[in-house]
């Protein structure tokens, strides 16, 4: 008697429903726990879903939120579509972030169309950088990547925290967060007096791209290829680890555009909580959008529907905001393991 | 630098080595434990965090009931907890044979989210951080000895290095268990074949392993620090997963690989306290950089157990 495993592909109208079957279903098992703090989970639940979206200023709010959500779930998509298991976006993240500040510090009188460029530029540079020595370990040593994209998440950390401390430190407050960046090296903002910016726009340009590169180019083919099967595709006469290579330093360039536009277009200074844990919320984005495109799209948008609910969910109802974290890590397990419905069929036997 | 010299100061820092070292310890062995059965447990980072909670909110409570074993009620409920997260993890990537990486982060999502909100719920926001009496220090040398700092230590240190360490690798190098449980991590087809439960062994890996991460976790928060803040575990975990592999998968070098680090870290800390300036990020930063570049060196050879990701399922 036990679990039994078969490879048995799922019918393919199945597929999208998995993401909303795990949605459904994270909800009935969280809500034991809005139960536990004595308040009504449907309550709880129009709180987190709907509230959100029913003025102009939180949807707006939801979008801001969904900013680098996008980018880093974007970058995790890449890479794991090209079969890189990049973990370390949230280091590529605050390389990004570093790589913008200093670049920001710098653009006093500098025109925006200057400023701004380079900013982007040396932010994906930063987040490539920073997944250079994984991904050469990984194509030239044979060395999971795992791990070592991780520990240079910690890295990146005291990187930061390092600068705050030392050469970064508020000559004016003594907090532990760089100067201001120059206004010119500011994301310009799209709607006024709003919080959202331009690093929306990029990283709408980004998924756009990423399709388009996925989906109708030769190099998305390859990339796929690899991701599948790099034996498969090496016997097809695909150069495997050039195509890795290139799709983990895609991948780490998306993530440092995440740490730009929240450096750009939010705090205007360093900060070693810059990131809160996006670059590892992205994992959950690719993995709940099925590892597409336009899937991790609307999961970002989703996920910055749960973040922004999660805060009027508490303000009403007094449930701990942290419910929404306990949602999202929930989600993630739950869409991992009904993903395993789309290749396999799950039952019960009883020999 | 007279300071730096005096034997106080040497025993000062040998006794704060043993004690960063205590959790790193738990953490790496039960680390250790897990890998050598193939499966990378990247929840460590969370259960570590969930045990410290768990360990103090169980403990808080049971010491207002006036309950006298309140530390030990704690130490069982860290170690209950850390059981349970070993378990779901067992059911996503043993039963269910999911992404091994993605699975632990989200163990350690998970975990800390639960740490979080259950702290909130149990302590509310009152702005005063709650504490408890914590495990005493043990001084079976007296006070008066030059060396009594040293062996100045909580019980659950003694542990560490006196059970833990050694049972580990008795366990995993003398005894038929742990024998099945390297020959599943090494090649579950084999093992298999030999007649060994593959799944039963890597279920058993991952509850000895929880349960020694969340004890590690729950000694920050009932002996050395008796207080649960959200910084307690701080990339402790991480540190843990990075020993593992300069240790090559050995207890008894991830032992010395978290001596190592808790010299260099209680050294930094004595060093600021004395008024030296240095970017004490770069210290703490090396446990990252050297795993990195030992495996860099090690190449290819890299002594990974040999279905280390891999799962395992009967065709």
């Amino acid at each position: 008697m036990g679990l039994k495993i078969e490879r048995n592909p799922a019918p393919v109208w199945f597929r999208p429903l998995i993401p909303l079957l795990a949605i459904a279903l994270t909800f009935a098992i969280t809500s034991t726990l809005v139960l536990l703090v004595k308040a009504n989970p449907l309550q709880a639940y129009y709180y987190f879903l709907a509230e959100p979206l029913s003025s102009r200023v939180s949807i707006i709010e939801v979008l801001v939120k969904s900013t680098p959500l996008l980018l880093t779930g974007a970058a995790v998509t890449f890479a794991f579509v090209g079969g890189f298991w990049n973990i370390g976006a949230e280091g590529q993240l605050l390389a990004g972030a570093t790589a913008a500040t200093a670049i920001g510090l710098q653009m006093d009188g500098v025109s925006p169309l200057i400023a701004l460029p380079l900013m982007i530029a040396g932010g994906f540079a930063a987040g490539m950088a920073w997944v250079l020595i994984p991904a050469l370990m990984r194509v030239k040593l044979a060395i999971d990547e795992v791990v070592t994209t991780l520990l240079l998440n910690s890295v990146a950390l005291l990187g930061v925290s390092a600068l705050l401390n030392g050469p970064w430190r508020d000559p004016i407050s003594q907090w532990p967060q760089s100067p201001e960046i120059a206004a010119s090296a500011m994301f310009p903002k799209l709607i006024p007096r709003s919080r959202l910016h331009l690093g929306f726009v990029l990283a709408i340009v980004i998924i756009v791209v990423m399709w388009f590169v996925l989906s109708r180019t030769a190099f998305g083919l390859r990339m796929r290829a690899v991701g599948m099967s790099p034996d498969a595709a090496r016997f097809a006469g695909i150069k495997v680890e050039r195509t890795l290579l290139i799709s983990a330093l895609a991948s780490g360039g998306i993530a440092g555009l995440a740490g730009v536009s929240e450096v750009a277009g939010i705090h205007f200074h360093l900060i070693d909580a810059i990131s809160g844990g996006n670059g590892y919320t992205g994992i959950i984005v690719a993995t709940l959008g099925g590892l597409n495109p336009w899937g991790a799209g609307l999961a970002a948008l989703f996920i910055g529907v749960i973040d922004t609910g999660s805060q009027s969910v508490s303000r009403a109802l007094g449930v701990p905001v942290y419910l929404g974290d306990v949602i999202l890590a929930t989600l993630l397990l739950v869409t991992l393991a009904m993903l395993l419905l789309q290749r396999y069929r799950v039952s019960w036997s009883r020999e | 630098m007279s300071d730096i010299l005096s034997t106080t100061f040497l025993v000062g820092l040998i006794a704060a080595t043993l004690r960063v070292a205590t959790p790193l310890v738990f953490g790496t062995v039960g680390e250790v434990i897990t890998e050598r059965a193939g499966i990378l447990n990247l929840g460590i980072e969370g259960i570590m965090f969930l045990g410290a909670f768990v360990g103090f909110a169980a403990a808080a409570k049971a010491e207002a009931a006036g309950v006298a074993g309140y530390l030990w009620i704690g130490l069982l409920a860290a170690v209950v907890s850390g059981l349970l997260m070993a378990l779901l993890m067992g059911l996503l990537t043993v039963t269910l044979g999911l992404n091994q990486h993605v699975s632990g982060l989200g163990i350690t999502l998970l975990a800390t989210a639960l740490s979080l909100f259950g702290f909130r719920v149990v302590f509310g926001e009152s702005s005063v951080l709650p504490s408890i009496d914590p495990f005493p220090q043990l001084a079976p040398l007296g006070k008066d000895l030059l060396i009594s700092p040293i062996f100045a230590q909580y019980l659950l240190t003694y542990v560490a290095f006196l059970v833990v360490v050694p049972l580990g690798w008795w366990v995993l190098f003398r005894t038929n268990f742990g024998l099945n449980l390297r020959s599943v991590g090494e090649n579950p087809e084999a093992a298999d074949a030999a007649g060994i439960n593959v799944f039963r062994t890597r279920y058993a890996a991952l509850l000895i392993g929880g349960a020694l991460m969340a004890a590690g976790g729950a000694f920050l928060s009932l002996a050395q620090l008796g207080a649960f803040s959200p910084g307690i575990i701080a990339g402790r975990g991480w540190v843990c997963i990075a020993l593992v592999i300069f240790a090559r998968w050995n207890p008894v070098r991830g032992m010395l690989g978290a001596l190592l680090f808790g010299g260099v870290f209680a050294l930094q800390l004595r060093l600021q306290t004395l008024g030296f300036a240095l970017p004490y990020e770069v210290l703490l930063a090396l446990p990252y950089l050297v795993t990195i570049a030992a495996l860099a060196i090690a190449g290819r050879n890299a002594a990974y157990p040999g279905a280390y990701l891999k799962p395992y399922r009967r065709e």
